[in-house]
């Protein structure tokens, strides 16, 4: 457990990529197997135990502590399982429990065993390892790292042999503790086999059409559709199992029973997730309501029907189709919906078009909510994974603009952690005694050279009136020219509206903060026009 | 009858006063007559007329703020040596927390009480222990005053350090600490470890590092980091000051590792919001554990809390049948502060 616990408390405090993936590798290729395999799970989210719950943690330290000392410690601390684990009188001097130990323990003993069982290892354990054992017991583990990364990690592990995609396609077919992965990584077993299991597939990603790609674009060669403002997802059925997948190969099948219940075939299917109400797409903010559920209840469901707008066919049955050009492919997933034709799904429609300034003209004419622009598929491409350059394109739609006043700054995360880099932004509106105020509508924090974040910063610092922990309001006299790509009404934000894909496009120093843009102006911009009618 | 503590140390808005000797301890306020504890900006203030503290602490004092401003006429006592000031007999002891720290021990007529000063129990290579003094009241600090505090063991820490270098030897480590105490205590625990390497250091912390050596404590190669040049510091230690190891001076190292050294990195909630990549747990002062052992064992009936946790503390003491008192003593531990509360 001590070598799992330091890779925690490392992952948790290191902000650069490559230092997490060093981290990871190291801990992969120092610890014996099964502790890493229980490891790699746990850093994956694959760990869960029922029968330990943050009550058992509670009872322990009652047991051990002073009510009142216990109190205060909590109020200071502000985590449960960190404060037990910083107060918990004596340990360390004996062997703390190993990985596996902990892990089949947890899974394994009786209910009214745990607590003296995990009495015990705290007992045996220093501060580190008992935060480690209480936030693996609570669920409590945010690790600071994701799959993706573990999984470069184990690639790097194999040096070059072994591309992180590969990993992945077998990922969901394996189970903890990953003997038989760390076997193949090792150069020591075969490449495990899924056989049946509902895995992940990497997708294939698009590259952002800029003005400098159209003049050297072959359209005719290109097939186009509807960028759909959704979440990318895949639909995964075998004879073992049903999952939807994230782009990011996180299983969201729980959050969406009522895709799950409508997958009643074999194969797998690339399609955007959206909130669809008789055949019209909401707004992402409905799409948002869903994916903040990690399992929606019977209003959820009703209220906010979520449904898959299908593009692309990999598999049909055991068939691999991805070889095949995008026209065949498409081919086949008609053929496939006409046969099959599951409830909450329809095929996202080709664009007709004969050349390049009618699609001009499509995409600009895009402005329906639901809608980002176009995507641009070469019908002879095959599926391939990753982001292969010249096959599909991502076209979105110019972006909307509005000039904003800086109001609230923060400090960034990672690389921009010592800069102040997220801005809140407002427009004016009466406060209703017809005085103007300044509403936040925003936050922005991309979209600016590294010398304009410098002066960003350095004006932040200059012109802070007051502070309230990390974030400094400032004095509003900065304007920021903002892009965003759509805005929806919402009851969750002061202002009554939320903007989509905010970024700063331009700094307006020119500009008085008195002549920035009004709440008015934007409302006129919110996205009445269902998604359809952009067709 | 020996008079009770409270009829002859007082505390006045300048601070703790003790008024047969007409003299204040660690006054916040320029006076008179002042004894001061240590070196650091929150008990040794500039301005007052005479000074009482020991030789190091002076000279400390003298480094940090100027011949002229580290008070009008300054006696230094050496530890154990006893004076009188008035009515009242003074004599220092070491306080292990900084070079020069000293508890100022007081009698007036049979009754006795030590102030403690910040302080701490571990061994710390550039200054003298901790010497326990019995007395009738024990004034002391609560830096750490609650039970999450436990200071897990330098060598366990440097360890830690050492580690990080060794996986990432192409990144420059830069360490917060502060100037007079941890900087120098790094450097000796780092060179005990086998760091023979140059150490680099932020334009604040030479001074006071330079005077540790006159003062007899040797830190080994230590170079001013300019940071124009950050190729040459990939892979070494660099410190700083707390409060820069996240500005944009720290920025232009060689994709650095932050890290900051301080009893405060116990928590991981203050780590993270100060942006720190390798906490380090090394503190000068006595962890939860620590300041209820050094109560009993000097025996005291009654402990006064001068800053920090005191409510923790007081009720622990009180569970012993020790009477606690909060003086709320408002202007120590913003040396702390500055870890604790930045951009708060
Ligand atoms: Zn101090
Ligand atoms: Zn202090």
């Amino acid at each position: 457990m001590i070598a799992f616990a330091d890779l925690l408390e490392r992952l948790l405090f290191t902000p650069g990529r490559n230092a997490k993936i060093a981290l990871l590798r190291r801990y992969f290729s120092t610890q014996p197997d099964p502790d890493r395999g229980y490891g790699l799970a746990a850093v994956t989210g694959e760990l869960s135990f029922a029968a330990a719950k943050p009550g058992l943690i509670r009872d322990l330290a009652a047991a051990r502590t002073d009510p009142v000392l216990f109190g205060w410690s909590y109020d200071y601390v502000g985590d449960l399982a960190e404060t037990v684990a910083l107060m918990w009188p004596g340990g360390g001097g004996a062997t703390p429990p190993a990985m596996s130990e902990v892990v089949e323990a947890l899974h394994a003993a009786p209910k009214s065993d745990l607590p003296g069982i995990v009495a015990a290892w705290l007992d045996a354990s220093d501060a580190s390892v008992r935060i480690a054992l209480l936030k693996l017991i609570t669920g409590g583990l945010r690790v600071g790292a994701s799959a993706r990364l573990a999984k470069i990690a184990l690639s790097e592990m194999a040096e070059g042999r072994i591309a992180p995609d590969e990993i992945e396609e077998v990922w969901h077919g394996l189970t903890p503790p990953y003997a038989a992965l760390f076997a193949w990584i090792e150069g020591r077993g075969d490449k495990p086999d899924p056989e049946d299991a509902p895995v992940f597939r990497p997708p294939m990603l698009a590259h952002p059409l800029e003005a400098s790609d159209l003049a050297g674009l072959d359209v005719a060669a290109f097939r186009a559709e509807w960028k759909w403002d959704g979440i990318r997802v895949q639909l995964v059925a075998t004879k073992g199992g049903r999952r939807i997948y994230s782009r990011g190969a996180d299983d969201v099948s729980a959050a969406f029973p009522e895709i799950l219940d409508a997958m009643k075939f074999e194969g797998v299917l690339d399609g955007e997730l959206l909130v669809i109400r008789d055949g019209v797409v909401a707004p992402f903010a409905d799409l948002q309501q869903r994916l903040n559920r990690k399992t929606p209840g019977a209003g959820m469901l009703k209220d906010f029907p979520a449904g898959v707008r299908l593009y692309d066919i990999l598999f049909d049955g055991a068939e691999d189709l991805r070889p095949l050009p995008f026209d065949e492919r498409r081919l086949r997933l008609e053929q496939w919906y006409a046969r099959v034709h599951p409830a909450r799904m329809d095929l996202s429609d080709l664009v007709a078009f004969d050349a390049l300034t009618d699609l001009s003209t499509i995409r600009e004419g895009a402005r329906a909510a639901a809608i980002e622009g176009l995507m641009l598929k070469r019908a002879d491409s095959p599926y391939v994974p990753g982001r292969p350059k010249g096959l599909w394109w991502k076209w979105k739609r110019d972006p909307l603009t509005i000039d904003a006043v800086v109001m609230y700054a923060q400090r960034g995360h990672g690389k921009r952690s010592s800069y102040y880099s997220d801005y809140t932004f407002g427009l004016w509106r009466d406060d209703g005694a017809g005085n103007e105020e300044l509403v936040p509508v925003g936050k922005a924090y991309s979209g600016i050279t590294d010398q304009e974040l410098a002066f960003l910063d350095r004006w932040v610092r200059n012109h802070t009136t007051a502070r309230f922990g990390p974030v400094r309001e400032v004095e509003k006299s900065l304007v920021l020219e903002i892009a965003f790509d759509a805005a929806q009404l919402s009851t969750r934000h002061k202002s009554g509206v939320a903007l989509r894909f905010p970024r700063i496009a331009r700094l307006r120093t020119d500009k008085p903060a008195a002549e920035a843009d009004r709440l008015d102006t934007l409302l006129r911009h919110v996205a009445t026009t269902p998604a359809e009618a952009a067709q | 009858m020996t008079p009770h503590p409270e009829s002859w140390l007082c505390v006045r808005p300048e601070g703790l006063f003790c008024r047969p000797g007409a003299f204040y301890v660690d006054p916040l306020r320029p006076v008179e007559r002042a004894v001061v504890t240590h070196a650091h900006s929150d008990h040794a203030r500039p301005g007052h007329g005479a000074v009482l503290a020991s030789p190091e602490t002076l000279a400390l004092m003298r480094a940090r703020m100027g011949e002229d401003r580290a008070g009008e006429s300054q006696q230094a006592l050496g530890w154990g040596a006893a004076i009188t000031i008035g009515e009242v007999r003074v004599w220092l002891q070491p306080a292990g927390h900084v070079l020069g720290s000293a508890q100022v021990a007081m009698e007036w007529r049979g009754s006795r009480a030590v102030v403690s000063g910040d302080y701490k129990r571990r061994p710390d290579p550039t200054c003298a222990a901790f010497v326990p003094i019995p007395c009738d009241v024990f004034v002391t600090e609560a830096t750490f005053g609650l039970p999450v505090f436990c200071h897990p063991s330098d060598a366990h820490e440097i360890d830690r350090l050492l580690a990080s270098l060794s996986l990432f030897p192409e990144r420059t480590h830069v360490i917060g600490c502060y100037s007079i105490g941890k900087c120098q205590r790094l450097i000796a625990l780092l060179r005990r470890a086998g760091w023979n390497a140059p150490i680099f250091l932020h334009g604040a912390l030479a001074a006071p590092c330079r005077e540790y050596e006159r003062l007899g404590v040797p830190l080994g190669d230590l170079r001013p980091a300019t940071v124009a040049d950050g190729e040459s510091l990939k892979g070494a230690v660099v410190l700083a000051p707390p409060s820069a190891i996240t500005e944009r001076w720290a920025r232009r190292l060689a994709d650095p590792v932050v890290s900051l050294a301080s009893g405060w990195m116990r928590v991981r909630q203050r780590a993270k919001s100060r942006g720190v990549e390798l906490p380090l747990v090394i503190s000068d002062h006595a962890d939860w554990q620590e300041l209820n052992d050094t109560i009993d064992e000097v025996g005291a009936p009654e402990v006064w809390v001068t800053h920090g946790n005191e409510e923790a503390l007081i009720h622990a003491v009180g569970q012993r049948g020790i009477v606690g008192r909060a003086l709320r003593l408002v202007g120590y531990g913003e040396e702390q502060d500055d870890v604790a509360t930045t951009d708060r």
